[in-house]
């Protein structure tokens, strides 16, 4: 049953990762760098896929929770996962955005502090704290679309000065809080972490809104090129204002599940470096930091990768410190294998051959 | 007044503003002795924000320095530790920072690679070979440390019966300082710099060796950065490979105040000197205020930064609507 | 020695993917001369010019220079054997001050540290050998400076270095004529002093002003090399636009058009202008009507399309649709009043290379829909389709990246995105700039089509048989200023030649004109 089970899920991988592969879809570099990942594990840690079906409960209901590493990594990787989804789309105008972290710790801090302090309820300390993070993309929007600030520099200010202001919501305390809505965020199970579920509505609501409407079309097409596109008579500027909003309400959703997480408010350190996490997903996802067709599902295959990675590392005994440096190659093999000198090197020996 | 030295002037001001709010509102804070220590405080900030400076003028920009710095630390104590005498432990660092940026350099210029993304590989790869070496703090053990330097500061003046010296973490720092403006207004390798991040196909067309440069300009940023982390081991006298994480943000951000356009082609090393120490007083008067809480100096920063990139902007538009 | 041919040129060829740039050109240069490279857009004076001076490797040929065969690797190389170029954008550094930029990378050193007293005498004598009758501040920041002042730097550069052969690169096209004529001065200060110049321009007056030869360039071959005094002004125009003249004098009207009386207006233009662009001027634009734009490159063309798009707005006069007063502010508030436009830079600002065919098609219907509203897949599916098969697009399929298709098609797949928006006025400018024969028939064909379902359509072309084949009228230009407007009998190609080659205002070249 347990080997059925098996190759069953490995045949299912395989033919999907050869469907990918047949429609030339990106997501097929990410997914199979993944799936190399887990067959080494298959072979040399053989515990990392156990799995385990134990009771739980979501909000007083029996449900079924499964345990095990696979569950961690999805578990671990939704906060970058989501980041990532509105980083693909900041990327894929062009911009990037380098404050997604501290505006993770000022949407953690309202919940909390709004939850705590004015005992309000856990939906409008929710919405707040969403608010808040869109408030912050209209700022970095500003700057950008309409003030024409280089996007790193504009989002450099808020990077700075968010977690100041994260500080100074929750008057530099540690806010703890533990009602039992806005902990299960982050922590609730149904069968699969809530955090995992939240970052494939996520993904799955981002994906509709940009391809049922025209705007992830308008936001290829600027990426691509901002001048023929504008001349083509779109607003290029509300497009890219669109974007970085989007990109903070995101950042507010990775916040609440890792401040929902942690049971508390630390402003210091809530989303701290995760800017980095997501731009490199991204980027690992195959869409180009310069802008254009941008690939929303890789991206969160490219979080899950970066996670499994240093699971797998800390499964293998690998000093958890040691982690840094597989990333670093990861990152300088992706960027080499998108250069045009490696590009055309690659093709001019495939043409010999 | 020439309006392209209107960022540095800002920039000035505000650290007078700073400084003389310091002494209006505390006496002791523009003594010798505090000025002193903001100097020595903030030196190892100063040494890689003149090499930041370097890199951010040239159109780029290099977020590995904070590991480089914790890298440096950690290497040294545990050489050191083992026996190696501290000068060639430190020599063998420097090389290993200017050839570390070098590489980094060589990715970027010969494949033409996101700066960006580079050093971010960068910055994890150094971090993590610093934790190869140690993952725990190592008190570094040596007469050079526990002697030799504490014998190098200059005694400058004397305040009641206490000595005023000049540590040589200041001392450091104004070197670097000098060394950074005369290689920035007083070398051909400084003017290149300027010319490449300023207009890069121009550049090339006016015969700058851009490759070069720019392999060179991450070179002395990898050099800044280990010299200041060794900076860091005269004051502190133990290696750390988890220390500074997030350091890059505060070296650009001095920068950025100090009048450096993060575009490239602006910039002064006097006034990254300048950001640092805005940002050091932002600092000490937080202390000195005792009640007044760390995250106003966040939120502060934060604001001068936007008011110098506006400021900035401003300037650019103007320019470009001529 | 003075006169000698000091720079020779033989054969060179130059190849880009799908277009022969350069083929088998030749091209010479004397020691105290100044020598004109003339011709329109696409001619090969640029390429030429690049790989002379070592910007681009050449695919065949020799450049000789005092005798020896070199070849020129880089700018920098180019420098060093004596040739130095000033381009038309400026090529110097805008955040260095203008003694900075004269002495780059010559910096004199002291142990290498730069000895700035120096460096400031030694660009004060170079400023000072050109003889300006006002002053240059070496201080200040180049950014700073005019168009004008900044390419008397780089002309300065150039003595820095003591170059033999300077060649100026479409110098005067952003300068006024004051300072048109200072560079004028210059340069013959130059040609005194014994430098051989190569002057790459398309005005004719500034031509004749200062050349003493004039070499033709035309789709990338050499059609001749003149002495100035000995060619007439229209001859020189015919030759760059490729008649010569006795077929110009034969050559009649290839179609003929109905009456446009009594047709309705589309769009008027009262004193329409901006500064610096185009100066105000007067037009009407009618239902079912091509009307032309001629006027060499620079005389304001593609800056009235410009102005009409709402890419630059017009800051003068007034601008009416349908005795509607409106103003174009953005190419998104033109496109809502029904204008539609083909720019002329397609890879810059027309085609988005990475998406496919069928997006670049359904961009301006989606630009109009707003990013809410998408075009059902299969909607733009049919769309697409449909022009790919009515303007006979050959792409593999719809869904091909447009980049990968060829010039004449990507032109055709932007002129799909306009249809699709049915435009009351279109403005084509250079639409069959750099393709080939049988594309530029279709399109030639298309236009007249749209114009027989009574659309207006405003036709840019450097070619004037183009524009006179395809319009009922022609409004001609030359310094950004409308000179008249020909139709009926009048137009004729030979009309426009001798418009845009009569005098403006000043004599200075009387004698040539006598010619004729």
């Amino acid at each position: 049953m347990r080997i059925a089970g098996i190759i069953v899920f490995w045949l299912v991988a395989l033919a999907f990762l050869y469907w990918t592969r047949r429609s030339r879809n990106v997501v097929f570099w990410p997914l199979l760098a993944l799936a190399c990942l887990l067959v080494f594990n298959l072979f040399f840690t053989p515990q990392f896929f156990r799995l385990e079906l134990r009771e739980g409960s979501f909000f007083g209901l029996p449900v079924a929770q499964l345990y095990g590493v696979p569950i961690d990594v999805l578990n671990h990787a939704s906060k970058v996962g989501i980041l990532a989804v509105g980083m693909t789309l900041v990327i894929a105008v062009g911009g990037i955005d380098l404050s997604v972290g501290a505006v993770m710790a000022i949407a953690g801090a309202m919940m909390a502090t709004l939850s705590v302090q004015l005992e309000l309820s856990p939906a409008v300390c929710i919405l707040a704290a969403l608010g808040a993070g869109i408030i912050a993309g209209m700022w970095n929007g500003f700057l950008v679309a309409v003030m024409g600030i280089p996007p790193m520099v504009a989002t450099l200010i808020l990077m700075v000065a968010g977690r100041g202001v994260a500080q100074l919501i929750t008057d530099g305390q540690i806010i703890i809080f533990n009602n039992p809505i806005l902990t299960s965020i982050g922590n609730a199970f149904l069968l699969v972490p809530v955090p995992f579920l939240l970052m494939l509505v996520l993904l799955i609501v981002t994906w509709l809104a940009t391809r049922v409407t025209a705007v992830g079309f308008l936001i290829e097409a600027v990426g691509d090129n901002e001048v023929a596109t504008h001349r083509a008579g779109v607003s290029s500027q509300s497009i890219k204002f669109l974007v970085y909003v989007f990109c903070g309400f995101c950042a507010a959703i990775a916040g609440l599940v890792q401040t929902s997480n942690i049971r508390s408010a630390d402003a210091n350190n809530i989303g701290l470096r995760l800017e980095l996490d997501a731009i490199m997903s991204v980027v690992i996802g195959g869409t180009a930091m310069t802008g254009g067709r941008f690939y929303l599902a890789s991206s969160v295959v490219g979080a899950l990768l970066i996670q499994a990675l240093t699971t797998t590392m800390y499964a293998k005994d690998v000093s958890p410190v040691v982690a840094p440096v597989p990333k670093a190659l990861v990152i300088l093999a992706v960027c080499l294998l998108q250069s045009e000198r490696v590009r055309r090197f690659l093709a001019s020996r495939r043409d010999a051959a | 007044m020439n309006s392209r030295y209107l960022p540095l002037v800002i920039t000035a001001f505000v650290l007078a503003l700073l400084l003389g709010a310091g002494g209006f509102f505390f006496t002791n804070f523009i003594s010798f002795r505090v000025i002193i220590n903001l100097f020595g405080d903030n030196a190892f900030v100063g040494v890689t924000a003149v090499g930041m400076t370097f890199v951010i003028i040239s159109g780029g920009i290099d977020l590995s320095v904070a590991s480089v710095i914790a890298f440096t630390t950690i290497f040294i104590a545990q050489t050191v530790n083992n026996g190696m005498h501290p000068l060639v432990s430190m020599a063998l660092v420097l090389i290993l920072g200017l050839l570390f940026g070098a590489i980094q350099g060589w990715f970027i210029s010969y494949f033409n690679l996101p700066p960006f993304l580079v050093t971010l590989a960068g910055m994890f790869f150094a971090r993590g070979v610093g934790f190869i070496i140690n993952d725990i703090s190592v008190a570094i053990k040596h007469p050079f440390y526990s002697e030799t330097i504490r014998g190098l500061a200059i005694p400058v003046a004397q305040v009641g019966r206490a000595v005023v010296r000049i540590p040589f973490t200041a001392q450091c720092l104004i070197f670097f300082i000098l060394g950074g403006t005369l290689l920035a207004a007083y070398s051909r390798f400084g003017r290149n710099v300027y010319a490449i991040g300023s207009n890069e196909t121009s550049a090339r067309l006016m015969g700058v060796p851009v490759d070069q440069i720019k392999i060179w300009v991450y070179a002395l940023s990898g050099f800044c950065a280990t010299a200041a982390g060794c900076v860091v081991t005269f004051y502190m006298q133990s290696g750390n490979s988890s220390s500074f994480v997030g350091l890059e943000m505060d070296a650009i951000a001095a920068a950025v105040i100090g009048g450096t356009l993060l575009t490239g082609g602006v910039g002064w090393v006097a006034g990254t000197l300048m950001g640092v120490l805005i940002l050091g007083s932002i600092q000490s008067l937080i202390t000195f205020q005792g009640s007044l809480n760390n995250w106003w100096a966040k939120i502060f920063i934060g604001t001068l930064l936007f008011l110098f990139i506006s400021v900035q902007q401003l300037l650019n538009r103007r320019l470009k609507g001529r | 020695m003075e006169n000698d041919t000091f720079l020779e040129l033989k054969g060179i060829t130059k190849a880009f993917p799908g277009v022969l740039a350069l083929d088998k050109v030749s091209f010479s240069a004397k020691r105290g001369e100044v020598h004109a490279l003339c011709g329109e857009n696409g001619a090969g004076k640029s390429t030429l010019i690049k790989v002379l001076t070592g910007v681009y490797p050449g695919d065949g040929g020799k450049i000789g220079l005092d005798g020896q065969t070199i070849v020129p690797t880089s700018p920098r190389n180019a420098e060093t054997k004596g040739i130095s170029t000033v381009y038309q954008e400026v090529n110097l550094i805008p955040h260095l001050t203008v003694a900075e930029n004269i002495c780059l990378g010559r910096e004199d050193r002291l142990a290498g540290v730069i000895r700035w007293r120096r460096v400031w005498k030694r660009a004060a004598a170079a400023i000072k050998r050109l003889d300006l009758k006002f002053d240059i501040n070496l201080d200040a920041q180049l950014s700073d400076c005019s168009i004008a002042i900044q390419q008397m730097v780089a002309i300065a550069r150039a003595l820095d270095i003591d170059a033999k052969l300077l060649i100026l690169d479409e110098p005067t096209s952003s300068l006024d004529d004051a300072e048109a004529e200072e560079l004028f001065r210059i340069m013959r200060t130059l040609r005194e002093q014994g430098m051989g110049i190569v002057f790459v321009t398309h005005f004719l007056d500034q031509v004749y002003r200062v050349s003493d030869h004039i070499t033709v360039l035309r789709n990338g071959e050499l059609v001749g090399e003149f002495t100035a005094v000995e060619l007439p002004r229209l001859e020189l125009v015919s030759k760059m636009v490729g008649k010569n003249v006795e077929e110009v004098k034969k050559l009649e009207k290839r179609v003929t058009f109905t009456s446009v009386s009594g047709r309705k207006t589309v769009v008027s233009a009262r004193r329409l202008g901006r500064k610096g662009a185009i100066n105000p001027i007067d037009f009407t634009l009618n239902e079912g009507e091509v009307v032309g734009l001629a006027g060499l490159l620079g005389s304001g063309r593609s800056e009235t399309a410009n102005l009409l798009f709402g890419v630059d707005p017009a800051d003068s006069g007034e601008l009416e649709i349908d005795g509607r007063r409106i103003r174009p502010d953005s190419p998104a508030r033109a496109m809502r009043y029904g204008f539609g436009m083909l720019t002329e830079d397609r890879k810059f600002s027309g085609i988005v290379p990475n998406l496919s065919v069928r997006e670049n098609i359904i961009l301006a219907m989606q630009a109009k829909l707003g990013p809410w509203r998408k075009i059902p897949s299969r909607r733009a599916n049919e769309i697409a389709d449909q022009f790919i098969k009515a303007l006979d697009i050959k792409t593999p399929s719809r869904e091909q990246q447009i980049k990968n298709l060829s010039g004449g098609n990507q032109q055709k797949v932007i002129i799909a995105r306009w249809l699709a928006v049915h435009p009351r006025l279109l403005i084509l400018d250079e639409p069959t700039r750099g393709i080939d024969v049988g594309a530029k028939a279709e399109i030639e064909g298309l236009i007249q089509k749209l114009r027989e379902e009574g659309m207006s359509l405003l036709l840019i072309s450097s070619e004037l048989e183009e524009v006179v084949r395809n319009s009922s009228r022609v409004i001609v230009l030359r310094d950004r200023t409308k000179i008249t407007e020909l139709s009926g009998d009048n137009l004729t190609e030979r009309s426009i030649l001798e418009v845009i080659a009569s005098q403006a205002k000043d004599d200075a070249t009387k004698e040539t004109l006598k010619c004729e």
